[in-house]
């Protein structure tokens, strides 16, 4: 593609124009991608219960998330009158815009990230560590006490966990010798028993939960346990500037999966790098993978019950955090030594 | 530089349109969608009755003290980076004569460091929530 627009329009302007062309694509296929991920999630909610899940709008409800677009777009945007209006519409936009541009980095397959830098992982971690200021500032602007609340314990849990997530990658590092992402994914090419999720069960593990605990999923969605705080910082909220918090959040949880993917199970790799699993291109096996954990995410939402908050804090702090500082210090000695 | 800077450009582009997407989807309902305010409307949400003070109350002094335990241990992350990309190279000798070489060693005794502290603010009772 880059090839193509540079030979047709020069090489300045058409890298520019292949560059806004790929970040396009991205972000429609993210965009359209959620539609239908939302969906799923709501279906495999649903038929853990025994229900239908929505199935009116268009076959088997496949349409629903565009209809729920237009509805969200013509409602009424209702700014609360003691709100700070900028913060308030500035919060959400912040959340979206940062949710989306993590996924600058993300190789979907070899060579396709947008932009392919060497502090990948680094930029990751600084971005995902800025998402709390869109729920901070979301919940500070509202002047309404139940989002005040919500944003405090949301940035709390979202501040602990991201903790362990830095200290379970930090092994992956290890191993990988690289801070590039499609490095990390090379150094798992070959099939299955390379892939790093073998040597490093018990922090991927961690991985998981605190993915979970990061994106404010179910079972700690304590930001926004309804029985408690009602909708936690997004209880002012209400058309789309509701929609930009709802998206980032799931644009955020699918970050989750595509990381659980690169980081422990080697990417765009196969299975088996013999003929019958090779016939698939890589970006399938990598959507594949995405998709096999946004289940997993969908399965632990509809049957784990919800934590307490100060088991939730306790499970961050006193277990996974010395866990994996542990682990780290043993990983570092062993690969030291043999 | 030139170079390395160019790298991170597809990242701005990137976050330039992520803006302009953003800020279509958040226009869209005021020019969209009907507004007519009333003062019920735009009250804060409250349990049926109008807010006794402002919301932006003091709060438990606990959050501070987790974001302050985050700063810590967010800066400790960003050390073992570059340390975890170096390993091989910071590996000197072999066997468990290499535990002894520099790189380790002084990477051992910032997480010990850091560790008694966490050990103590543990006691101290820094990380109950009754």
């Amino acid at each position: 593609m880059y090839d193509y627009f540079q030979s047709v329009l020069g090489l300045e302007w058409g890298y520019l124009v292949a560059v806004v062309t790929h970040i396009l694509m991205i972000t429609v296929g993210i965009l359209i991608g959620l539609a239908f991920l939302l969906l799923m999630d709501r279906k495999v909610w649903a038929a853990v219960q025994l229900r239908k899940g929505p199935n009116v709008v268009g076959p088997f409800g496949l349409l629903q998330s565009f209809a729920d677009f237009f509805k969200f777009a013509t409602k009424e945007p209702v700014i609360p009158a003691g709100a700070d209006k900028t913060v308030f519409l500035l919060a959400p936009l912040i959340s979206f815009v940062l949710a989306f541009a993590a996924w600058a980095v993300i190789p979907v397959y070899e060579g396709w990230a947008v932009a392919n830098i060497n502090v990948g992982a680094l930029y990751l971690f600084a971005i995902s560590s800025l998402g709390v200021y869109g729920i901070i500032m979301g919940g500070w602007a509202s002047n309404s006490k139940y989002p005040f609340l919500g944003s405090l314990r949301s940035a709390a849990q979202m501040v602990s966990y991201e903790v362990s997530l830095g200290f379970v990658i930090v092994t992956v590092f290890l191993l990988a010798d690289s801070l590039n992402l499609s490095e990390i994914v090379m150094a798992q090419s070959g099939g299955v028993h390379h892939w790093y999720f073998l040597k490093l069960f018990p922090v991927f593990v961690v991985f998981f939960i605190s993915a979970l605990a990061e994106t404010n999923r179910p079972p700690f969605d304590l930001p926004e346990a309804e029985s408690e705080l009602v909708a936690g910082y997004q209880v002012e909220y209400g058309s789309t500037p509701y929609l930009l918090f709802m998206i980032a959040e799931y644009a955020n949880i699918v970050l989750m999966c595509a990381l659980m993917t690169l980081f422990f199970f080697g990417g765009w790799h196969p299975l088996f790098d013999i003929a019958p699993f090779t016939w698939l291109h890589g970006v399938f096996w990598f959507l594949g993978k995405v998709v096999f954990f946004f289940f997993m995410f969908a399965m632990a939402k509809a049957m784990v019950p919800r934590y307490r908050y100060d088991q939730l804090m306790r499970i961050g702090w006193k277990i996974f955090l010395p866990f994996t500082l542990f682990w780290i210090f043993g990983q570092a000695v062993f690969m030291a030594v043999f | 530089m030139q170079e390395l800077l160019l790298d991170y450009l597809p990242i701005l582009i990137f976050i330039g349109i992520a803006i302009v997407i953003g800020g279509v989807l958040l226009g869209l309902p005021f020019v969209l969608a009907p507004n007519n305010p009333d003062p019920e409307k735009l009250s804060a949400y409250e349990c049926g009755f109008n807010a006794f003070d402002d919301a932006r109350m003091k709060f438990d002094v606990r959050f501070y003290l987790v974001a302050i335990l985050f700063i810590i241990f967010d800066l400790e992350v960003a050390f073992l980076f570059p340390w975890a990309v170096a390993f091989d190279r910071l590996v000197e000798g072999s066997g468990w004569q290499a535990l002894t070489s520099l790189g380790l060693l002084s990477m051992f005794t910032f997480l010990i460091v850091l560790t008694v502290g966490f050990i103590y603010e543990w006691k101290k009772g820094a990380l109950e929530w009754e």
